[in-house]
């Protein structure tokens, strides 16, 4: 479980995020939602600490990051997996390498045995066998689960993924969504995605959080969301044509 | 003047992260070897190529200045060695090597840093620049001398040939080769190239690693790179050759 409260940030003038506060749940995939540039990316990273909040806590069970010393976070940082937007795989290594990488720098695993981790893993996001493959060589959505299999090769107990699906076709977006839903009961492991895809949000969204120009506008679950009378929330959601549909009785 | 500060300040924030022991050996061991091939081997050829011939020009040159029948012949073997010695080798081939080396560095870490592997590193705990910065600091720093010293030998084959197409013997030309040689040079040179590699690897790495944007930001990095790296080349070049020859 991670519990944030009265997250600011600002970038320079650029008031981003405004008094946030959210609880997102564990075993459950946790949304983000909201429009381009509402601040979602930010609000991750921040979680994450790649970036510097201005005012407000964030707690992983409990426990204050902000309050750690480095060892504390080195072994913080080992709990995480992020999936990020464009994948940032490693490009100058295989498929292989890129999966094993956490695991030979901070695991004293023998060889055989990070192999068979590394297999297990690209199995679990069905790619089999791509072991040899560069990054250069893969698809979009292939990239996507390279990076899913290399983010949960050390089990972490927190996943993040920004925009999982952004960029792939419609039935390639309902797999990631899907095998992020499965890893994420499977381990019980706290997900949190953050997207503008309402295709997504119907599909997985359990814990949803709406943020609006910065500020947390609502939050429910997706049976909530279509019921719900919030003006810039129904503005968002129903966007499209086919979500209007999706509202009319 | 307040970009500048900036730049040194943030130079430095990175280059404390950068001196640290390496995590894992063995991951640090794979890293310099690919660099030690990726930033020495691969320069070799052009090193080669362009010593050869700058060798061969100073000498005709030299051959054309010196044409007085008062001044001895043996002085081109002499004019050439110490001119590749003590700048053509060390400064040229560094500034060289900035090109080189230095946009490759800078645009494969800013390339790095714009697709989020920097970041990829980070969230795993990984001290990213100690892990891509500090093995190409010290591939350099092994390999730049290497290549200084191939490009000495080279460059007096070259002064040799260029000798004898203006027909200088070849007893002359190696007699002023070996007249009055200082050995003391060749140190001179090889602690300018040490210092040279070091501003060629840590700047050009700069560059990339606060990269922010996309492929132009790459773009604009690798160019600043090769700018940075040769202007603190040239302003080192005076300074060291004024503390230790002067
Ligand atoms: N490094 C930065 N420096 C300055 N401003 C930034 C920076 N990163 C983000 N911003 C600003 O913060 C705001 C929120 O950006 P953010 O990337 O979090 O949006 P987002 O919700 O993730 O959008 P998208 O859906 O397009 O990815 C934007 O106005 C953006 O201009
Ligand atoms: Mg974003």
């Amino acid at each position: 479980m991670i519990e944030i409260k009265n997250i600011e940030k600002y970038f320079g003038n650029n008031h981003v995020l405004k008094n946030v506060s959210f609880t997102f749940e564990r075993g459950k995939t946790n949304l983000i939602i909201g429009e381009s540039g509402s601040g979602k990316t930010t609000l991750i990273k921040i979680l994450v600490g790649l970036q510097n909040k201005d005012q407000g806590t964030v707690l992983f069970n409990g426990e204050d990051v902000n309050k750690m010393n480095n060892k504390e976070i080195r072994r913080f940082r080992k709990e995480i997996g992020m999936l990020f937007q464009g994948g940032a795989l490693y490009d100058y290594m295989t498929v292989e390498e890129n999966i094993m990488f956490p695991l030979s720098m901070f695991t004293d695993k023998t060889d055989d045995e990070m192999l068979e981790r590394v297999n297990f893993c690209l199995k679990r996001v069905n790619l089999k066998g791509k072991n040899n493959l560069m990054p250069s060589e893969l698809s979009g959505g292939m990239k996507k689960r390279v990076a899913i299999a290399r983010a949960i090769v050390m089990q972490p107990k927190y996943l993040f993924c920004d925009e999982p699906n952004s960029g792939l076709d419609p039935n390639t977006a309902i797999l990631i969504d899907n095998l992020i839903q499965e890893i994420t009961e499977e381990y019980n492991i706290t997900t949190i995605v953050n997207t503008h895809d309402m295709n997504s949000v119907m599909q997985i969204g359990t814990n949803i959080a709406f943020i609006y120009k910065g500020e947390m506008w609502w939050q429910g679950s997706k049976e909530e969301l279509i019921k719900a009378n919030n003006k810039e929330l129904t503005d968002f959601v129903f966007a499209s044509d086919l979500f209007k549909r999706l509202r009319r009785p | 003047m307040l970009k500048l500060l900036k730049h040194f300040g943030l130079y430095f924030i990175m280059m404390k992260k950068v001196i640290t022991i390496p995590e894992k050996w063995s991951a640090f061991r794979k890293q310099f070897v690919f660099e030690l091939t990726k930033i020495g081997l691969n320069s070799i050829g052009i090193v080669l190529f362009i010593s050869f011939f700058v060798g061969g020009v100073v000498s005709i040159q030299t051959a054309l200045n010196l044409q007085n029948p008062l001044l001895p012949k043996y002085l081109i073997g002499l004019a050439s060695r110490d001119s590749l010695i003590l700048e053509f080798s060390p400064t040229m081939i560094s500034l060289i090597l900035a090109g080189k080396v230095g946009s490759s560095i800078a645009s494969e870490i800013g390339s790095m840093r714009v697709s989020e592997q920097i970041d990829a590193l980070e969230i795993m705990g990984v001290n990213s620049a100690s892990f891509l910065i500090l093995p190409k600091i010290i591939a350099s720093l092994c390999f730049f001398p290497i290549l200084v010293i191939l490009s000495m030998g080279i460059g007096m084959i070259g002064a040799w040939i260029g000798a004898l197409s203006v027909n200088i013997t070849t007893t002359d030309f190696l007699y002023g080769l070996r007249y009055e040689f200082i050995s003391f040079y060749i140190t001179y040179a090889i602690i300018k190239t040490l210092v040279f590699a070091f501003i060629v690897s840590s700047i050009s790495s700069y560059f990339g690693y606060y990269a922010q944007g996309g492929a132009i930001a790459v773009g604009k990095s690798s160019t600043e790179a090769v700018v940075y790296s040769s202007i603190f080349i040239l302003v080192f070049n005076f300074i060291l050759t004024k503390l230790i020859l002067a």
